[in-house]
C-alpha cells in the first residue's frame, strides 16, 4: 500500500511540565508511534493518564497533587472516597462510622453477594459510601462521600442505612453535615428496598433541617436517578463540581423516549447552574476553602 | 374479554356453558345438572387462577386501560370534589389530580396520579407520568392540608415520573426529593393507596404516609420490569423475567413489611366491578382516618418516622 508511505507519523502529546516533574529531561525524544500501533511507546502502565476532557496525557502523580484535575483543561476526574476525604479533611481528624456495615441479598439476586465481595476488596471500602465524623479547618461536621467505583456508587439498604445514621448522629450531636454524592442512583439487585432508602433518608434529613442544622451537598460526577430524586437535592446549599452529570433520568432513556438527541451540555452542573438547582459550581482545589467558610458562617454558639 | 393468557380457560369454558345454556333452552332438554357441574368447575378455576397470578399476569392488569383510575374512586368514594389545579408556579399537570371532599362527612385532601381513560384523555394526562409541576402540585396540596388538618389521601398509579427535557429543565429530581422530605414530616395524616402501577420515585413521591395500602393485583416497584432488564442485563426483552425477580406485588411488599395493607379486589380484578372495590377502599378509609386523626402530632410523626426508619436489610 502506497499510502503507508505517506503517512504522519503520530506523537503522543506529553506536557514538557510533566515531563520535568517524571524526570526526564526536555531533550529527550517523544516517544514515537506507529499509526497502527505496532510499536507501542513504552510508557509504565499506570504513570500516565489520557484525560478525558482535552485528551492531553497526564502524568499520574501530578494529576493527584492536583487532586485529580486536568491541568490543561480543568477536567474533574472521578475520586475514589479514600482520595476525596484525604482533600476534604483536616489530616488526622476522620473517624470512621458503621465501617464494617455490608449489603445483605433480600431478593437472592444471582451472583449479587459475589459481586459485592470482589467490589470490597479492589475498592478497599465495604460499601458506596463512606461516613464519619471530621474536621475542616479544625471545624467539626458529619461527613458522608459516595464512591462511583462501588457499583456505580448505588443505593441500596446499607448505604441507605449508613447515610440515615450519619444525619441522624448529626441531629445528636448538632452538627452540620456534608455529602458528597456520586452516585446512578437505587440499587437495582436490592428492588424496593433500596427504593424506600430515599424516603429513609429524607426523612432523617427532614429531622436535621427542623433542627436548625446544616446540610450541604457536593454533587459530583455522576449523580443521578434516586439519588438526585431524595437527598441530593436537599442540601441547605448545593455545590456541584465543574461538568459533573447530574439528572433525575438517564440520557438514554430520554432520548428514547423522546426519540431526538440530547445536547452535549444536557444535565451537566452548568445546565443545573442555569436552571437554578445547583446554588454554585466551585473547582475541586477551591472546595474545602467554600465548604470550609460556610461552616463558619453556619457555626453554631459563637 | 380475556386479557391475560391465563384467563383463556375461563373464557372457553364460559363459551361452553352459554353454548350448553341456549341449547337446553332451543332443544327443550333438561341440562341442569350438566350445567351446575360446569359452572361449580368455573368457579373453583376463577379462584384458582387470580389467586395464583404471576408478577407479570398482574402487571399486566394493573396496566388495563379497563382499570379503574383515580377520579372513577373519587366520584365513587367521596362527596362535594372540587378540584384544585395547578402548583403555583408553572403549570397545572393533568397527570395528578388534587382537590378537596368529603369522606363520611370528614373533609379531606385528595391527590390521585390520573392516567386516561382512552388515548385521547391519556395523551392529555401524559399517561399518568407527571412533570415536576405535578409533584409541586401535590405538595402545595397537601401544605394547604396541613394548615387545615385535613386527612390527606393519595392514589399512586403511574408508570414512573416522566422522563424528558422539560422534566428535566424544571427539577423533576428535585422536586421528588421535596415531596419525600416534605411528606415524611407533613403534620396531618396521610394514607396513600396503590391503584394500578407504582413506577419508582415517581410512586413514591406520593407515597410517605402513615398508611400505604396496595389493591390485590397493584404493582409496586423500584423501575419498570423493562427498565430493570435493561440496567442489569442490556436486554429489555426480559421483562418477564424480571417483574419475577424484583418482587413488585402488593403480597411480597406486605410480606416484605414495605406496605401495611393489601385491599382485595373483585373476582377478575377491580375493573369487573369498580363499585364494588370502591366500596372496600372506602370501608377500609371510614376505618383508618378516624384513627389517625385521634393520634397526637407527636405520635402520628414518631410512627410514621420509624415506619420508614426500619425498612432496609443489611449486615454489620
Amino acid at each position: 500500500m502506497l499510502n503507508t508511505f505517506f503517512k504522519k507519523k503520530k506523537y503522543i502529546t506529553v506536557s514538557s511540565t510533566a515531563m520535568e516533574a517524571a524526570g526526564t529531561p526536555k531533550s529527550a525524544p517523544a516517544v514515537k508511534v506507529e499509526e497502527d500501533g505496532e510499536q507501542k511507546p513504552n510508557i509504565p502502565s499506570g504513570m500516565w493518564i489520557k484525560c478525558t476532557g482535552c485528551g492531553q496525557t497526564l502524568y499520574k502523580p501530578d494529576l493527584e497533587e492536583a487532586l485529580m484535575t486536568c491541568q490543561f483543561c480543568n477536567a474533574h476526574f472521578r475520586m475514589s472516597a479514600q482520595e476525596r476525604i484525604k482533600s476534604i479533611l483536616d489530616e488526622g481528624s476522620f473517624q470512621e462510622l458503621d465501617k464494617n456495615m455490608i449489603s445483605v441479598n433480600p431478593l437472592n439476586y444471582p451472583d449479587y453477594e459475589a459481586k459485592l465481595e470482589n467490589l470490597s476488596k479492589s475498592t478497599d471500602i465495604n460499601e458506596a459510601v463512606v461516613t464519619g465524623l471530621g474536621k475542616i479547618n479544625d471545624l467539626e461536621l458529619i461527613i458522608a462521600v459516595m464512591d462511583s467505583r462501588f457499583m456505580m456508587g448505588s443505593m441500596g439498604s446499607a448505604v441507605g442505612e449508613k447515610l440515615t445514621r450519619a444525619v441522624e448522629k448529626a441531629t445528636e450531636m448538632r452538627l452540620p453535615i456534608v455529602i458528597f454524592t456520586a452516585s446512578g442512583g437505587a440499587r437495582m439487585q436490592e428492588g424496593i428496598f433500596s427504593l424506600m432508602q430515599m424516603a429513609k433518608v429524607s426523612a432523617a434529613v427532614a429531622r436535621h433541617s427542623e433542627a436548625g442544622l446544616l446540610y450541604i451537598t457536593v454533587l459530583t460526577d455522576p449523580t443521578t436517578g434516586g439519588v438526585t430524586a431524595s437527598f441530593a437535592m436537599l442540601g441547605d446549599i448545593i455545590l456541584s463540581e465543574p461538568n459533573a452529570l447530574i439528572g433525575f433520568a438517564g440520557r438514554r432513556v430520554i432520548e428514547q423516549t423522546i426519540k431526538q438527541k440530547l445536547p452535549e451540555e444536557f444535565q451537566k452542573a452548568e445546565f443545573l447552574l442555569d436552571h437554578g438547582f445547583v446554588d454554585n459550581i466551585v473547582h475541586r482545589k477551591k472546595l474545602k476553602e467554600t465548604i470550609g467558610i460556610l461552616l463558619m458562617m453556619h457555626k453554631e454558639g459563637k | 374479554m380475556a386479557t391475560l393468557e391465563v384467563e383463556k380457560k375461563i373464557e372457553d369454558l364460559i363459551v361452553k356453558i352459554d353454548e350448553l345454556k341456549s341449547f337446553s333452552k332451543e332443544q327443550d332438554i333438561d341440562l341442569s345438572s350438566e350445567i351446575k357441574v360446569l359452572e361449580d368447575k368455573l368457579h373453583n378455576m376463577q379462584s384458582t387462577v387470580y389467586e395464583n397470578l404471576t408478577a407479570w399476569d398482574k402487571l399486566s392488569l394493573a396496566k388495563l386501560m379497563e382499570r379503574p383510575t383515580a377520579l372513577d374512586y373519587i366520584q365513587k368514594i367521596f362527596d362535594n370534589f372540587i378540584e384544585l389545579h395547578g402548583d403555583r408556579g408553572y403549570a397545572d399537570d393533568a397527570s395528578i389530580v388534587g382537590g378537596v371532599a368529603f369522606l363520611g362527612g370528614i373533609p379531606v385532601t385528595i391527590i390521585g396520579q390520573q392516567k386516561g381513560r382512552n388515548t385521547k384523555e391519556n395523551i392529555k394526562r401524559n399517561f399518568g407520568m407527571p412533570h415536576p409541576e405535578g409533584y409541586r402540585k401535590a405538595l402545595r396540596l397537601m401544605k394547604q392540608a396541613e394548615k387545615f388538618k385535613r386527612p390527606v389521601i393519595c392514589f399512586v398509579d403511574t408508570p414512573g415520573a416522566f422522563c424528558g427535557i422539560g422534566a428535566e429543565e424544571r427539577g423533576q429530581g428535585e422536586a421528588i426529593a421535596v415531596n419525600l422530605m416534605e411528606m415524611s414530616a407533613l403534620n396531618t395524616p396521610t394514607i396513600s393507596i396503590f391503584i394500578g402501577e407504582g413506577g419508582s420515585g415517581g410512586a413514591l413521591a406520593l407515597a410517605v404516609s402513615d398508611e400505604v395500602w396496595m389493591l390485590e393485583h397493584s404493582v409496586y416497584s423500584i423501575l419498570s420490569p423493562e427498565g430493570f432488564a435493561s440496567i442489569l442485563w442490556k436486554d429489555s426483552s426480559r421483562a418477564k423475567e424480571a417483574a419475577g425477580i424484583m418482587k413488585i406485588t402488593a403480597q411480597d411488599l406486605k410480606s416484605f413489611g414495605i406496605i401495611d395493607k393489601v385491599l382485595k379486589e373483585p373476582l377478575g380484578g377491580a375493573h369487573k366491578d369498580a363499585d364494588k372495590m370502591a366500596s372496600t377502599i372506602k370501608e377500609s378509609l371510614l376505618q383508618a382516618v378516624p384513627k389517625l386523626l385521634s393520634k397526637s402530632s407527636k405520635d402520628l410523626l414518631e410512627e410514621r418516622y420509624n415506619k420508614f426508619r426500619k425498612m432496609g436489610e443489611f449486615s454489620e
